[in-house]
């Protein structure tokens, strides 16, 4: 099985590879490294959110709830930014983290305490969470005018020639590589996603790890939240509308199981740039909007297609057993 | 269809020299490691109920499963009506007239009665369509016939009780006039006036012809209800004839009067103070009032039937099931487990019944699997330790003899013994002082059980202690200190294992006098 995934992550880099080599053929600027670095940081964010997805995902349990949370959150540091504009950016980042945990930690309860299957929870949430930054903002955007220029400059400022936007996905790669494969809370997260009731009689508690999950989620859905509003200097109650599809979509061509259990961190961050080139290299070969959704739509279902083979293969495995059994 | 009374007086006395309705003949049946069933035969006669008897793992499921289409023999052959027959599929079975009632019948909840009967072969309209109306009569004709005239036809079937449910699955086996009826503990889980009502039915099946094959752990149902009797023990047939002419304890007897098959390790048992204490503990509906000591360096064996209320009283301990009333104690302190991290905490571990599903976490590697309880120890400053997790488990599975190439290897591609392994393993690493054991060796190979139950020898001489469910007799007997018998959720007797015999076991699990 392990291979398996493997071979999954390999396929997505060589997918990724044959998409840069295409387009290189129309138009050879794409492929230089450059250009691939911009191609990176354009998609930032979205890896970001992917890899807060995954840990949910791997759970058995997903956030519809995530943009949502994004746009309250940036809301609500744009207007804290305009307000006080002499706040500290730091302490702004730290209240975005703050404010998507307590958003993500009510998702994390109500599936923990309530029992309440989480797509309906999270369908909930995503439109409460809308609603409010409505009330928040009373339906009035923050412009880049109201925002301050250190609000607005920080992630674009360069670092080892990368801009910081970029140094930040790395970082959170990075910190999900560690807490997933390094830590008793990764561990558990798969384990309770492949066979809760084993993980059960392992001591491990399943609600509280399905909380911890969505605190994540939603932390990383906070931090997006500033990351957002700072990029497209925009701060409205539309910001991200319907961006959980992406991310999602980012997870599923990822190779994580919707199923829980399978996926890795290198997963989500491949089907994010996929998605991210798909979206970034097909307007330059003037391929139409309309061809590039398809092709989008087509990776995830190419994805599903191939993750479903996987699982069917393990499916039978574990028959064989239960026959000798 | 006509009404008859289901009335015991109706029914014909089994004709001594009817011909079988369905038989079978030389049939083997094995998985890699197991021998499910070895040149076995059986005979099942128009309006006769014949009783399938064994223990645990005699292959009383194997063999439903061939006559039901879902497993293929390797060698023998099934005849139906003296014409033989290949049983390919579940509808193959399904065409010739064989139909099985599970404990938990196979139905859906969320159709109707009519449609629960009529399903795959309900009348059409002339448009193709279902033709609701006869489905509705024809199903209210069916039940009428059956005495069970007091289902609604148009009720959905969640809103049944089991009983009732069981009806509905008689009911489907008439209207696609199944000859063949197998019933596979359908007692299991009815109050006493439902089983009075199941027999009355199963003697209206009887009156109509039809061949019953009866599956219980019951003694007392075996003898009210079926006229023959077949005794099933390792996956061999070891005796049949009618009951009028057998007795309780002969029958015991050749359920349990075997070979020995693999030796038992032998052990000098050096048993100390009492460790674990578990005093009027009891659980709302599963057990009552239980009550007994494990000392150190001792295995306890809890012998009963499936449905005694072992399993549960384990997870009681384990803190998985929460109690209503009594109390553990470890080492002389109140234990109040809330969770099984708290029992593990207390160095209270449980090694549960269904590998598959309770035990291995498949498609994780084996090292993976042996260290999951024990995260907290294999990891620094919240960080885990893939060094640490190794040796965790390279130490404890190499003292199971684990047979793996690498200990990276996937679990879900281990054959049962080796999971079985890989998870008594996980449960040593966190250095427990009560290890209890459910099943430890059902389903697994010869091989993998003579290292399980050493190993148990090699624990209690290191001054564990152990508890030990199990069904298989030959463990109890071969393994055990001392045996608790469970019988419907309470404690039926606790025997020293001196002396101690299989039939005085079977006597008490079952109530029956001896």
């Amino acid at each position: 099985m392990k291979s398996l995934a493997k071979h999954r992550e390999v396929w997505l880099v060589v997918a990724i590879a044959a998409l840069i080599a295409l387009v290189a053929t129309r138009f050879p600027g794409f492929a230089r490294l450059g250009n691939l670095a911009t191609v990176f940081n354009d998609t930032s964010i979205l890896m970001i959110l992917a890899l807060g997805q995954m840990a949910v995902i791997l759970t058995r349990s997903i956030d519809l709830s995530m943009a949502a949370n994004l746009a309250f959150t940036g809301m609500a540091v744009a207007m804290l930014n305009s307000a006080v504009p002499d706040l500290p950016l730091p302490l702004l980042i730290v209240s975005a983290l703050a404010i998507g945990l307590v958003l993500g930690s009510i998702n994390g309860l109500l599936v923990w305490k309530l029992d309440i299957p989480s797509i309906v929870v999270t369908l909930g949430t995503l439109t409460i969470y809308r609603g409010a930054t409505f009330v928040l903002s009373g339906g009035a955007w923050v412009n880049a005018d109201q925002m301050s220029p250190a609000f607005i400059n920080f992630q674009r400022a360069s670092l080892l020639g990368l801009p910081v936007l970029s140094w930040i996905a790395i970082l959170v790669i990075a910190a999900f590589w560690l807490v997933m494969t390094r830590t008793p809370l990764g561990r558990s997260i798969y384990a309770i996603g492949v066979n809760p009731t084993a993980s059960v009689y392992a001591g491990i508690d399943v609600g509280r790890t399905k909380f911890v999950a969505f605190c994540i989620s939603g932390m990383v859905a906070g931090l997006s939240g500033y990351l957002w509003v700072s990029r497209y200097v925009i701060a409205s109650v539309e910001v991200a509308n319907g961006y959980e599809l992406s991310i999602i979509a980012a997870c599923v061509i990822g190779g994580i199981s919707i199923a829980g259990g399978i996926g890795s961190v290198a997963g989500a961050v491949l089907g994010a740039l996929f998605l991210g080139i798909i979206q970034s290299a097909l307007p330059v070969i003037n391929v139409s909007p309309f061809w590039q959704m398809a092709i989008s739509g087509s990776a995830i279902i190419l994805a599903v297609l191939l993750n479903a083979r996987g699982e069917r293969e393990q499916g039978r495995i574990i028959l064989k057993k239960a026959e000798a059994a | 269809m006509h009404t008859t009374a289901p009335k015991a007086e109706l029914k014909a006395p089994p004709p001594a020299n009817a011909a079988p309705l369905l038989a079978l003949s030389g049939v083997s049946k094995s998985f890699p490691g197991v021998r499910a069933l070895h040149n076995v035969s059986l005979s099942l006669y128009p309006g006769q109920v014949t009783a399938l008897i064994g223990e645990n793992g005699a292959g009383k499921s194997t063999l439903v499963k061939i006559l039901t289409g879902i497993y293929q023999p390797d060698s023998g052959e099934i005849s139906v009506g003296g014409e033989p027959v290949h049983l390919t599929s579940a509808h193959k079975a399904f065409e010739h007239g064989i139909t099985a009632i599970h404990q938990e019948t196979v139905l859906f909840d969320d159709l109707s009665v009519a449609e629960n009967i009529f399903l795959g072969h309900a009348p059409r309209t002339r448009f193709g369509t279902i033709d609701w109306k006869t489905m509705r009569a024809n199903a209210r004709e069916v039940l009428d016939t059956m005495h069970a005239g007091h289902i609604d036809a148009d009720a959905r079937l969640r809103d049944l009780g089991i009983a009732n449910k069981h009806l509905v699955a008689v009911a489907r086996a008439m209207s696609i006039d199944a000859r063949i009826v197998i019933m596979d503990e359908p007692t299991a889980a009815l109050s006493a006036k439902e089983i009075e009502e199941l027999f009355l039915l199963i003697e209206f099946l009887k009156s109509e012809g039809k061949a019953i094959l009866f599956i219980s752990h019951k003694f007392d149902e075996i003898f009210r209800i079926a006229d023959r009797y077949t005794v099933f023990r390792d996956g061999e047939m070891v005796g049949e004839g009618l009951l009028a002419d057998a007795t309780q304890s002969a029958i015991v007897k050749m359920m349990v009067g075997r070979a020995v098959d693999h030796i038992f390790p032998e052990r000098e048992p050096n048993i100390g103070a009492p460790v674990l204490a578990v005093s009027d503990l009891s659980h709302p509906t599963e057990f009552d009032g239980i009550s007994f000591e494990l000392h150190k360096g001792e295995i306890l064996g809890f012998y009963g039937l499936v449905g005694a209320g072992r399993s549960e009283l384990m997870q009681a301990i384990f803190g998985i099931t929460r109690t209503s009333r009594g109390a553990i104690s470890l080492d002389g302190k109140a234990l109040h487990p809330k969770s099984a991290a708290d029992a593990i905490e207390a160095g209270i571990v449980y090694v549960p019944e269904e590998r598959g599903r309770q035990g291995v976490v498949t498609g994780m590697p084996i090292f993976k699997n042996a260290s999951l309880p024990s995260l907290q120890r294999t990891s620094k400053s919240g960080v885990l330790r893939l060094k640490e997790e190794f040796d965790l488990a390279r130490r404890y599975t190499g003292r199971l003899d684990l047979r793996a190439s690498s200990l990276s290897q996937d679990v879900g591609t281990l054959s049962g013994g080796n999971q079985q392994k890989v998870v008594i393993a996980k449960w040593l690493a966190t250095r427990p002082k009560v290890i209890i054991l459910d099943e430890p060796t059902k389903g697994i190979d010869i091989g993998s059980k003579a290292a399980v139950h050493g190993f148990m020898a090699e624990l209690v001489a290191e001054g564990l202690s152990v508890i030990m469910v199990s069904s298989e007799l030959p463990e109890i007997l071969g393994m055990s200190d001392r045996v608790v018998v469970m019988r419907e959720g309470h404690i039926a007797a606790i025997y020293d294992n001196k002396n101690l015999d299989a039939e005085t076991l079977v006597q008490t699990a079952a109530g029956i006098a001896a």
